[in-house]
């Protein structure tokens, strides 16, 4: 219980948040203990959503799994995708053409934003401010006729292959998408101005949930939610995959710019930074991209060889680790995937110890979790 | 430090404890250590000024038909390396230390694989099962899992 001084007698009280609830991103459940407005103890239960990702990968083969993975993470799924075809092209050492690296760059980034954007919406939704989430969403859907363009859908792209990606970008794309960071680049000052440094959001933001650099290495935090406890480690840079180190890109980390390093308000701007960052990123890649085939010669009847790899990339929602186990079958043996909500998720009982109940909901907000990322 | 490197310090540090390498196919490279000895040896692991494997990066259940491994991939932020610690257990109550006093980071990964695999975690703060509801019957990703035809008279 929080100390309080000269605090009258209460009595603690259990309330249950979720699993429907607007604030918490998903079907998630926490269990408050309250006493009055502080919070004591709020416990994540999550599952609502495990589908069995895991288990069904091992019916299924190495190429027909690239669907499932768009169901890993819905908003991110062009990252989810390459993280397989990253995990299966090390285990089975496929060289894959150049332009097809830097094609998925350039969905991941431009995937990233549209992320990134969705965290920072739905994040001002729950901190009372609805007009950014309208904005937010209309630079969104503008990503999406990008992926419409490119690979047919707007939610679940099943784009990247085993070896590359499904098709090359159809004419007009790379100018499209040059147009589109013109025009959104200019806008993320607009979102600065519009409510990142409002007084409001800034106070329901800093000083709270502060995560030091040590704990968030411990428990397991990655992607910004570890870059905003001011930790500068971005897989892109420190283990460069794909064509990533032909990039100049910066690492953008916490600096406790309005209140502790490590709280809500630097774990949200370090995701408003990063867009600026992908921006870069894409610009370069759309530039450098070179001719040539998109996917390698991969066999119809695909079977890796031997062994087991682990590789991790960096998606919006933190580290995705892959852990795949071949026992030389058209099937995976087994595979595990480690995803950033799921690990963030188990810092949450500590962090959130001692808080407003309404501060709870700038925790979620802020680690910006996705629910059947957490359940699989 | 390269993977030999880390064995061989491992091992004469701890002996029989530490049982093979992995290196062939496996990336990263697998310590394969006796499941009594995975608390004191990932201790060693984090503490050790040469090693400090300060993060646990995944923390994973295996079942291999004849017998199960809890597979834990390791990583260093100061000196960016990795490495896989890898103990086998029995298909019959399988069980080890817990490490989640070693990384916090472990609890949630223990708990999945509690539920999905039925490891028990010797000492662990809390243990239940996570993703699955508590009163599911078998581990669903152990290789002889039989699907269930009804869960409270609904059809599965």
């Amino acid at each position: 219980m929080t100390p309080r001084a000269n605090a009258l007698p209460t009595q603690e009280m259990t309330i249950n948040m979720g699993p429907q609830h607007p604030s918490t991103h998903g079907v998630l459940r926490v269990i408050l203990t309250t006493d009055g407005e502080v919070v004591t103890r709020a416990v994540p239960d999550v599952g609502y959503l495990h589908r069995g990702l895991e288990k069904i990968g091992e019916r299924v083969t190495y190429a027909q799994y690239m669907p499932f993975t768009d169901r890993l993470d819905y908003l991110a799924a062009m990252n989810c995708n390459c993280a397989w075809a990253w995990t299966v092209e090390k285990l089975a050492k496929i060289e894959v053409p150049e332009r097809a690296e830097y094609l998925r760059v350039i969905v991941c980034e431009l995937n990233r934003i549209s992320s990134h954007l969705i965290a920072f919406g739905s994040y001002t939704a729950d901190m009372g401010a609805f007009t950014p989430f309208l904005y937010a969403i209309r630079e969104r859907e503008l990503v999406n006729d990008l992926f419409e363009m490119i690979c047919g859908n707007r939610l679940t792209y099943n784009y990247a292959r085993v070896g590359g990606v499904s098709g090359d970008a159809p004419p007009g794309f790379l100018e499209k998408t040059k147009e589109f960071l013109d025009y959104f680049e200019p806008k993320l000052d607009e979102y600065n101005n519009l409510i990142s440094y409002n007084k409001i959001f800034v106070h329901r933001l800093a000083n709270v949930a502060v995560i030091p650099a040590g704990e968030a290495i411990a428990y397991g935090l990655t992607g910004p939610n570890l870059r905003g406890s001011g930790v500068p480690f971005d897989l892109r840079k420190d283990e460069p995959y794909s064509v990533y180190p032909k990039f100049d890109f910066k690492v953008c980390v916490g600096t406790g710019e309005r209140g502790t390093l490590g709280d809500c308000f630097d774990r949200y701007m370090v995701r408003i930074n990063e867009m600026r960052e992908s921006v870069k990123i894409v610009r370069q890649a759309v530039a450098q991209i070179p001719d040539g085939p998109v996917l390698a010669k991969v066999p119809r009847v695909f079977k890796p060889p031997v062994g087991e790899t682990y590789f991790r990339s960096e998606c919006p929602r933190g580290e995705t680790g892959i852990y795949l186990v071949s026992d030389g079958s058209v099937n995976p043996f087994r595979l595990k995937i480690r995803t950033g909500s799921f690990v963030a998720m188990n810092l949450f009982e500590k962090v959130t110890r001692g808080l407003m109940i309404a501060d709870i909901v700038a925790v979620i907000g802020s680690f910006d979790i996705i629910l059947p990322e957490i359940d699989r | 430090m390269e993977a030999q490197a880390i064995f061989d310090t491992l091992k004469g540090k701890f002996g029989d404890a530490v049982v093979a390498l992995q290196s062939e196919g496996f990336s990263p490279a697998f310590v394969v250590v006796a499941p009594a000895a995975v608390n004191g040896i990932a201790r060693f692991l984090k503490d050790d000024p040469a090693l400090s494997f300060d993060s646990l990066m995944c923390l994973s259940g295996v079942d291999y038909r004849d017998r199960l491994a809890v597979a834990y991939h390791l990583h260093s932020m100061k000196h960016r390396h990795a490495i896989g610690m890898k103990a086998f257990l029995p298909g019959e109550a399988p069980s080890l230390p817990t490490v989640d006093d070693v990384w916090p980071a472990a609890n949630f990964q223990e708990r999945e694989a509690y539920d999905l695999f039925g490891i028990g975690f010797e000492g662990s703060k809390d243990l239940r099962r996570i993703l699955l509801p508590e009163d599911w019957e078998g581990h669903p990703l152990r290789k002889d899992y039989k699907y269930p035809d009804f869960y409270h008279g609904i059809k599965v």
